[in-house]
């Protein structure tokens, strides 16, 4: 009886100090994440210059002397990134509205699922999408991209949308209805303000997506390394230049673009950074 | 007051056509790629070897099997055992707590190409895994690794604290209590956010081009590199010599999404019943 008990106390503190490790993974994938980032990509940023890195508009690896620039690939991802939010916010939020407070509980049962499944479909078939059905109307162009990522963040804001503004207190709502406003008056100008944070927090969560999104916009934005000349023509991601010069890249060719990753994965922390602000402030 | 109705009307029709917009886009989806893809299944397209004149997807389809299950085998048991410390061992206020929670939410965060990047310098390079299967399968674990911990810490935390009480109450300790009482209950909650991590696994290219690399072929070893049927359907769009074959695989691909979408919500549901 005493040494059982022994082995069951060795056991129990045996077992925490197991979870406790297991716990620690994210910690590590995390630090090792920017350890090998920064330690690989930070040299292409000394040897190039940062602000000929950064703000060079061209981007020739293969010519004598090479040029680095990833402003173009920069600008052609905020082009993108911003037109994929003004078309997937505003279809975005009013699904959620609908979704929230308009439809009956029949109709919900069969779009919530496939809202769901819109989230499930995987990039490369987005692309093959985009390439047969938007590319031969709108080209390989920044507006196709944006249509197509357009329509990839929208699983995201409809469903964080929907969850602020199902958080916001019936009260609200209720109040509004009393004081003489209409069924979607009410929605708009009382329910929709109360569940801003949510919403906000839905667009820049819906922002980082369509910055890290790859393999759909390689496959109809063109892919041109050079500055967005018009909506109409081809333009680079920084996520696209890392996919399709990283197989046949060397040296320094190679460092520059594991240094356009780390400024993806810079852009990409600070979306985070804001989200979990929002998401915070959300839940106050 | 007129104002007020043309308010109304302007907003349904808005909202009702968001909403149309959302689903009609999922229709056309599904259904383009259903029109174009289906004509091509053939059987030839499942033969055990690939090569350019049957562009056969069968390779890509045993490395997809493969790398779940290698990925699940390396992300579940660490992503319950941090749900397990974080709900039911951490005490209130513990840093160390604040600090797994910040890089969990970064991690979910990260987009799949940083991810390849990060493999292919950290496991391919780095550790001189190559391109293989083991490669891809680490980074991919590493990708999953918040999803899983946060479904099996939702589930984790819906079981009532009464169970556990009445646990400890007949004499339990607390490591038997979890494995006995505890993770049990939380079992159907746990397998939902494993399958729907499957599902991110099989839809995933950028993080593997660079990581398992793209050679079609059925791994005989964990250190070979191999295809999955994501990338096989990249590759074939990349070569642009056999978009038919695949559209046929992204038929495939969505019927395999589809159906894990379809069992994860039943599991849902049946919580959901339970409680």
């Amino acid at each position: 009886m005493e040494q059982s008990s022994v082995i069951v106390r060795v056991k129990e503190k045996l077992m925490s100090a197991v979870f406790f490790t297991a716990a620690l993974t994210s910690i590590l994938a995390v630090g090792l994440i920017c350890i090998f980032l920064f330690v690989n990509g930070l040299p292409a940023f000394a040897k190039i210059g940062s602000l000929n890195f950064l703000l060079g508009s061209e981007w020739s690896p293969a010519d004598t002397p090479p040029a680095f620039g990833i402003l173009p690939m920069i600008v052609g991802s905020l082009y993108i990134t911003s037109g994929a939010i003004m078309i997937g916010v505003p279809i975005g939020v009013f699904t959620a509205v609908y979704l929230s407070h308009a439809c009956p509980k029949e109709v919900y049962k069969k779009i919530k699922p496939g809202v769901e499944l819109l989230a499930g479909i995987p990039s490369v078939v987005y692309g093959f999408f985009g390439m047969a059905a938007i590319v031969p109307i709108t080209g390989n162009s920044i507006l196709s991209a944006c249509i197509l990522l357009g329509v990839m963040i929208l699983p995201t804001i409809v469903g964080i949308a929907e969850s602020a503004l199902k958080a916001v207190p019936e009260q609200y709502y209720e109040g509004a209805l009393a004081l003489g406003a209409g069924h979607y008056r009410s929605v708009f100008s009382v329910v929709l303000p109360a569940a801003k944070s949510g919403i906000l927090a839905a667009v820049v969560l819906g922002v980082g997506r369509a910055i890290g999104e790859t393999m759909a916009v390689i496959m109809v934005a063109g892919n041109q390394a050079r500055m967005p000349v018009s909506l109409f023509r081809g333009v680079r991601t920084l996520t696209a230049n890392i996919v399709i010069e990283m197989g046949y890249a060397a040296e320094l060719h190679r460092e520059a673009l594991i240094a356009t990753g780390v400024v993806l994965f810079v852009f990409i922390l600070i979306i985070n950074l804001s989200f979990s602000a929002l998401k915070r402030r959300a839940n106050r | 007051m007129k104002n007020q109705n043309t308010f109304e009307l302007l907003a349904k029709i808005a909202t009702r056509a968001a909403a149309g917009i959302t689903i009609g886009t999922l229709v056309f989806l599904v259904g383009f790629i259903l029109v174009r893809g289906i004509p091509y299944i053939k059987p030839s397209l499942f033969s055990f070897t690939y090569n350019s004149e049957n562009v056969s997807l069968m390779p890509a389809l045993i490395s997809t099997i493969i790398m779940t299950l290698f990925s699940l085998l390396i992300a579940v048991p660490f992503g319950v055992s941090s749900a397990i410390y974080l709900t039911e061992y951490a005490g209130r206020g513990n840093k160390a707590v604040a600090l797994i929670r910040v890089t969990t939410e970064t991690l979910s965060g990260i987009p799949s190409i940083v991810y390849g990047l990060f493999g292919m310098l950290f496991f391919g390079t780095y550790l001189g895994w190559g391109f293989s299967l083991l490669a891809g399968a680490f980074t991919l674990a590493i990708m999953i690794l918040p999803l899983i911990m946060r479904s099996s810490e939702e589930a984790l935390k819906s079981v009532p604290d009464t169970y556990r009480e009445g646990s400890f109450g007949l004499g339990a300790g607390k490591l038997r209590t979890v494995f006995k009482i505890v993770l049990p209950s939380a079992m159907p909650g746990i397998v939902a956010g494993v399958i729907l991590a499957v599902g991110r696994i099989v839809g995933e290219t950028a993080a593997l081009i660079y990581t398992a690399g793209t050679v079609a072929q059925v791994p005989t070893n964990p250190m070979m590199s191999a295809r999955t049927l994501s990338v096989h359907m990249y590759a074939l769009s990349s070569e642009g010599l056999h978009t038919n074959e695949g559209y046929a695989t992204a038929v495939v691909l969505l019927v395999v999404v589809v159906l894990i979408n379809m069992v994860s919500a039943k599991i849902a549901k049946k919580i959901g019943c339970a409680e």
